[in-house]
């Protein structure tokens, strides 16, 4: 299946971010080999230029590295994989935020509810583990 | 080389009193896949035609790499037609003969792993292969040569969706790197993820030239969304 896209943002920064949920999830592993640029361009059906200019994004943050000959790897630090996990994660919580605050919630409301499904979430794990 | 693959300098096709394209002026780097994109009847595929020698231009000139329409840039240019016209008495491995004897850039290993996954059958006859069967054929005799300029006109007009995707992988999979690709089509949802620049084409002149992702980045606009704007009936 194709990847998907929205319309209103450049396809190449719609693939970076998509590959950088590919590491951050461990579709693509720490130190292990991405698929090459016609690889990549194949599987998100995208032209190959755009897969180039995703690499050289995650290439210039240190989330990608380039080995002479052998093709491009995940990085090796896993700060930087840390570092990508807590900026995605930011974005998320201040996205989320902001629906909650489109329908009337204020933060203060939104920090509660989420702590009342965090508590949820717990005991449903607790009774589906015993 | 520095020069363009294909280049269009006023170029001019007349029919009659009726302007099919009309002072077209442009230059299309290597290395690039381009949407030629437009409404019914705005010169797509005369421009192709004139770009392979099918229809010599009015005024103006059109050269591929170079080299006016004629024996030199026929062997760069590989041309997918709108409508197939592979005889019927042939099988498909006649096909792929045919072309290996024609075009010394002709990748016959390359046509026959094509064929497979596509799985069409290699000695059928085309009469017996459904409308669709036959485009992919005619596709990959197309992308089995090692061209300069490929000139695609309506590649995935016949088929349904599900080889539309196949096909543009197809495409993704076999074009040259340093090559150009050219494709036309008014299903511009479909193909817009695969371009990198995209032309469009009004009433025989060029409306617009640029980039795939600068259009996203300056408008915050896919280039179908773009092209309803634009061609509003």
């Amino acid at each position: 299946m194709a990847w998907q896209f929205s319309s209103d943002r450049p396809i190449y920064i719609q693939v970076s971010d998509q590959i950088v949920s590919g590491i951050l999830t461990g579709t693509y592993k720490m130190g292990e080999r991405l698929p090459s640029v016609r690889e990549f361009a194949v599987i998100a059906a995208v032209n190959p230029n755009t897969v180039q200019r995703a690499l050289s994004e995650l290439e210039s943050v240190g989330l990608v590295e380039t080995q002479r000959n052998t093709g491009k790897f995940v990085t090796q630090e896993g700060s930087v994989i840390e570092m990508a996990r807590n900026k995605r994660g930011e974005l998320l919580a201040s996205e989320f935020l902001k629906s909650m605050a489109a329908l009337g919630y204020s933060c203060e409301q939104t920090i509660s509810l989420l702590t009342e499904a965090g508590r949820r979430e717990v005991l449903a794990n607790e009774r589906s583990d015993a | 080389m520095s020069e363009a693959t294909l280049e269009c300098r006023e170029l001019s096709k007349y029919f009659g009193p009726n302007a099919a394209l009309h002072n077209v002026n442009i230059s299309l780097p290597a290395g690039k896949i381009i949407g030629l994109l437009g409404p019914n009847g705005s010169g797509k595929s005369t421009l192709i035609k004139l770009a392979c020698g099918l229809l010599t231009p009015t005024d103006g000139e059109i050269l591929v790499c170079g080299f006016e329409p004629g024996i030199e840039s026929k062997a760069l240019v590989s041309y997918l037609p709108e409508r197939t016209y592979l005889p019927d008495w042939m099988t498909v491995l006649d096909c792929l003969k045919y072309f290996q004897d024609f075009y010394a850039d002709f990748d016959y290993a390359r046509a026959i792993s094509m064929l497979q996954a596509l799985s069409v059958p290699a000695n059928a006859r085309m009469k017996t292969l459904s409308k669709g069967t036959k485009e992919k054929v005619q596709l990959v005799l197309v992308m089995s040569r090692r061209a300069r300029l490929y000139l695609l006109d309506e590649p995935i007009g016949g088929v349904d969706p599900a080889a539309r995707d196949y096909i543009l992988g197809t495409i993704l999979r076999n074009y040259c790197e340093d090559s150009t690709v050219l494709i036309s089509t008014h299903l511009i949802a479909d193909v817009e993820k695969i371009l990198d620049e995209f032309i469009f084409l009004q009433s025989g002149q060029i409306v617009s030239y640029a980039s795939t992702d600068s259009l996203r980045a300056d408008l915050g606009k896919s280039i179908d969304e773009y092209f309803r704007e634009v061609f509003r009936c």
